[in-house]
């Protein structure tokens, strides 16, 4: 067991620094910070001086490993943009996007399993078809498109929520949290629904299928034969048989939610990594670009690992044959 | 020092909730870099800074010098390499202390020094000094007539205050420090800030004892700075009512906000000019298909060139009548601007054919163009209409459209043939265009200059632009140097770019030509 969880880490930490070594070689093609950092009265001799003292005429390997050799240390530099640590500004914007996707996923998870469920028992229904029709959208139509589509529904025609921002957020330690006022969670409204529609449709269209094919199984026909009440075969033994999968699938796409929030926090001016990591692009702003790559990786690779020691835990098979190879 | 913070703030707060409180909320599509005065220079980062901290000179919202921290300025007599700025009294900063003289010599050496982002704009100061309390005079290597006008973006810092927090240094990124002043702010200005999140929201209040307060509109009690992106969204906000102001509208927007009831779009042209420039200093260029000879060294090819564009197609189908055609590249506020030059930019397919003809060009050539498409308004779609007219000369342009980060160090490294630019003057004055732009690139000027153009006696002039305080002979030798760059098509000019303003009817202002509004001026209905 040890063994097989020290080669997962190895192998998780290897992953991580490939990660590092691509993204730093791609930093080159993304541009020169020192155009953005200095104003149009610049003279040559600064320009040199600013990328001399940034180490930006490196090659990319060193520029790589001053990095690692910082990163190390917890020291990821000073934003080229903001010129504050960028640990700090992570963490001054993780929970703005944490609490978005946690309620986003919450959304997906819930009013995914709920329509997964009504249109698999009510399969041949009128509404059931129109939800089906519908979920096409979710999962066909871009997330600015539907941020946008919201936005003008329901900020500019209606007023009823606000179209941009966190509204007012409460500082509880380090966290800035938006649950606690009124206008923080009327801003949480328009980009959940925009940033988990796509996995509440993914979801839904999973469960339906599951649960089609469960209600297909024997047990359910003899369940049926003796009479159980439609609601406990649905609920209790269907949904329970249904659920193995799809909790599966919401865990690795938690990761997704995450990294893919950056489009929804652009649309909605989030205050989040997302937003930050747009930003960053933008104005070659490396030091946060490597560690907000950096972090994104380090969270897949978790959930990976999270995963991969889970199957061990759960399937004897595996144990078996690592005893079995030490023959 | 915590605890008088919060108490000034809870001081401040309730002093502006009785006067008659007007909130402005602003958006715009970028924040503010930093917070230190001296280590940007940069439009957004300015703008801020002008609510919080003062320069001796501010520009008016016409573009007109207006005094500021100094009452009066002039050169010393007797002695024309000198300027006496006299200060303005009675001022304080936002912690109490008074502005003194020699605040003005501390902060000059301080944008003078490694760090700063300002010391270009600072090179002929060779000397500042305190007199007395309330008068100072600048040293300079050289007459220098236009000097203030170099300083209406220079902003005067508390010495005690910034040496008391070890801020005296402007902040060096690259040695991974952090100061004081590029988080705190402690100036003169009519703002005070009371709470800033970078790229998220900045609140800033009226200063009770601004020095100017019986003498600005100040009718707004209360900033909230919104920085948000996507032009969508912006847009959106002000529709919705949630913001009262935004800076830059997306000309394909500007009907929907003009046509709503209680929104106002305001338009006039900004300090900033869009042109193409060619390389045609070397010998061979590497972005075309002729071998051993660069066809645009010949100054015919460039007429052509500039012929070919059609100027009037530029504005109606791409910027939606939200430009103005240009003949020169000077933005119309500029001393050395004539009406006379910047009408002469000509649409003429027939005679730019010719000239192609007679440059042994007939059959035509083609180059690569360089273009940014994050930087200035529609700028890759005016690129993709400048390739459809060069073709009609018979110039197949490539066309090669890249983010600014990307873009311009190509006009850095010389690895242009062909490229597009655009040029804001903020000294008001053709001066800072030549040195940028026209002189040959060296150590001192010419640092824009793309082209691979020289000509010494235009530099020669150029130079004496500096130190010539007769400013008829001054101006008669910028007439000079403007005759040269038009005769030989150095540039292409394309529009001078046009500020548009969103606001609700509730705020009244006119559009500052340098997109940075001082909220001192604004009224609110």
């Amino acid at each position: 067991m040890l063994a097989y969880i020290i080669r997962r880490v190895a192998q998780s930490a290897l992953v991580l620094l490939v990660v590092g070594l691509v993204a730093f070689a791609m930093f080159r093609f993304v541009g020169d910070p020192i155009e953005n950092m200095l104003g149009q009265e610049r003279t040559l001799e600064d320009v040199e001086r600013l990328r001399e003292n940034l180490g930006l005429d490196q090659s990319f390997l060193v520029q790589y490993y001053r990095f690692l050799e910082n990163a190390v240390q917890g020291n990821f530099g000073l934003s080229f943009r903001q010129g504050r640590p960028v640990s700090d500004i992570l963490l001054e914007r993780l929970p703005a996007t944490l609490e978005l996707a946690f309620v986003s996923g919450l959304l997906a998870l819930l009013g995914g399993i709920a329509l997964g469920i009504f249109t698999a028992i009510r399969k041949r229904g009128v509404a059931a078809n129109i939800i089906m029709t519908t979920s096409l959208i979710g999962v066909s139509l871009p997330t600015f498109l539907i941020g946008i589509l919201l936005i003008y529904v329901f900020s500019v025609e209606l007023g009823w929520l606000p179209s941009f921002g966190r509204g007012q957020t409460v500082q509880i330690g380090g966290w800035s949290t938006g649950f606690l006022t009124q206008s923080g969670l009327q801003a949480l409204v328009l980009p959940a629904i925009t940033l988990g529609l796509y996995q509440m449709t993914l979801i839904m269209r999973l469960v339906r299928t599951e649960m089609l094919e469960v209600l297909r199984m024997d047990y359910i026909r003899f369940a049926r034969a003796r009479g159980i009440k439609d609601r406990a075969i649905n609920f209790r033994h269907a949904l329970k048989n249904t659920l193995v999968p799809v909790i599966t699938i919401t865990g690795l796409q938690l990761g997704s939610i995450i990294a893919f929030a950056i489009i929804t926090e652009t649309v909605f001016q989030w205050p989040g990594v997302g937003l930050l990591f747009i930003n960053a692009v933008q104005f070659v702003d490396i030091p946060v670009m490597a560690a907000y790559l950096m972090m994104i990786s380090v969270m897949f690779v978790g959930i990976n690992l999270i995963v991969d020691m889970l199957y061990f835990a759960i399937d004897p098979r595996l144990r078996v044959d690592r005893t079995a190879g030490g023959h | 020092m915590k605890t008088k913070t919060i108490l000034a703030a809870l001081l401040m707060s309730t002093v502006a909730a009785g006067a008659s409180a007007e909130t402005l909320r602003w958006a715009r599509a970028g924040d503010s870099l930093t917070l230190d005065p001296h280590a940007q220079n940069e439009g957004p980062t300015h703008t801020l800074a002008h609510q919080i901290y003062e320069p001796l000179i501010i520009r008016d919202h016409s573009g007109a010098f207006q005094a500021a921290l100094a009452t009066d300025w002039a050169p010393k007599e007797g002695d024309p390499n000198v300027w006496v700025f006299n200060l303005r009294q009675g001022v304080t900063y936002h912690d109490g202390s008074d502005f003194t003289a020699e605040d003005v010599v501390f902060s000059i050496n301080r944008a003078q020094s490694e760090n700063s982002a300002m010391k270009e704009l600072l090179t002929s100061i060779t000397e500042v000094r305190a007199v007395d309390d309330h008068t100072v005079e600048f040293v300079t290597n050289g007459p220098n007539p236009i000097l203030p006008a170099n300083l209406t973006n220079l902003f005067m810092m508390d010495k005690t205050w910034t040496e008391a927090n070890g801020a005296t240094k402007v902040q060096d990124i690259a040695g991974g420090e952090t100061t004081f002043a590029s988080a705190n702010t402690n100036g003169t200005g009519p703002f005070v800030m009371t709470s800033r999140e970078p790229d998220v929201k900045t609140v800033l209040t009226a200063n009770e004892s601004y020095w100017g307060k019986d003498e600005f509109q100040l009718d707004v009690t209360e900033v909230v700075y919104t920085p948000i992106q996507n032009a969508a969204t912006r847009v959106a906000a002000l529709l919705s009512g949630e913001v009262d102001f935004i800076q830059d509208v997306p000309v394909q927007d500007l009907e929907r906000v003009a046509s709503t009831d209680g929104l106002v779009v305001k338009t006039a042209p900004q300090n900033r000019v869009i042109f193409f420039g060619m390389n045609m200093g070397a010998e061979d260029i590497a972005n075309d298909n002729v071998e051993g000879k660069n066809p645009l060294s010949d100054a015919r090819v460039r007429k052509a060139m500039s012929l070919a564009v059609n100027r009037d197609a530029i504005k109606k189908v791409v910027m939606r009548e939200q430009s103005q055609p240009a003949g020169m590249i000077a933005p119309p506020f500029v001393n050395g601007w004539s009406a006379d030059m910047d009408a002469s930019a000509m649409t003429d397919i027939e005679k730019a054919k010719a000239l192609m003809a007679d440059a042994g060009y007939g059959d035509g050539f083609s180059i690569q163009l360089d273009c940014p498409n994050d930087r200035y308004v529609n700028d890759e779609g005016i690129c993709q209409a400048a390739v459809g007219m060069m073709a009609q000369i018979g110039v197949t342009v490539n066309l090669n459209a890249q983010p600014k980060a990307q873009h311009f160090p190509l006009i850095q490294n010389k690895e242009t043939d062909f490229y597009m630019l655009g040029w804001g003057v903020p000294t008001y004055d053709s001066e800072y265009i030549f040195n940028f732009l026209v002189h040959t690139r060296g150590e001192e000027r010419g640092s824009w200059n793309g082209t691979g153009y020289s000509n010494p006696d235009l530099d020669t002039k150029i130079q004496s632009l500096a130190s010539e305080t007769d400013l008829d002979a001054r101006n008669a030798t910028i007439g000079d140097i403007w005759s040269v760059v038009q005769e030989e098509t150095l540039y292409i000019p394309i529009h001078h770019q046009v500020l548009n303003w969103g606001m609700t009817e509730k705020v009244g202002t006119e559009v500052s030509p340098e997109d940075d509004p001082k909220f001192k001026f604004f009224k609110m209905n």
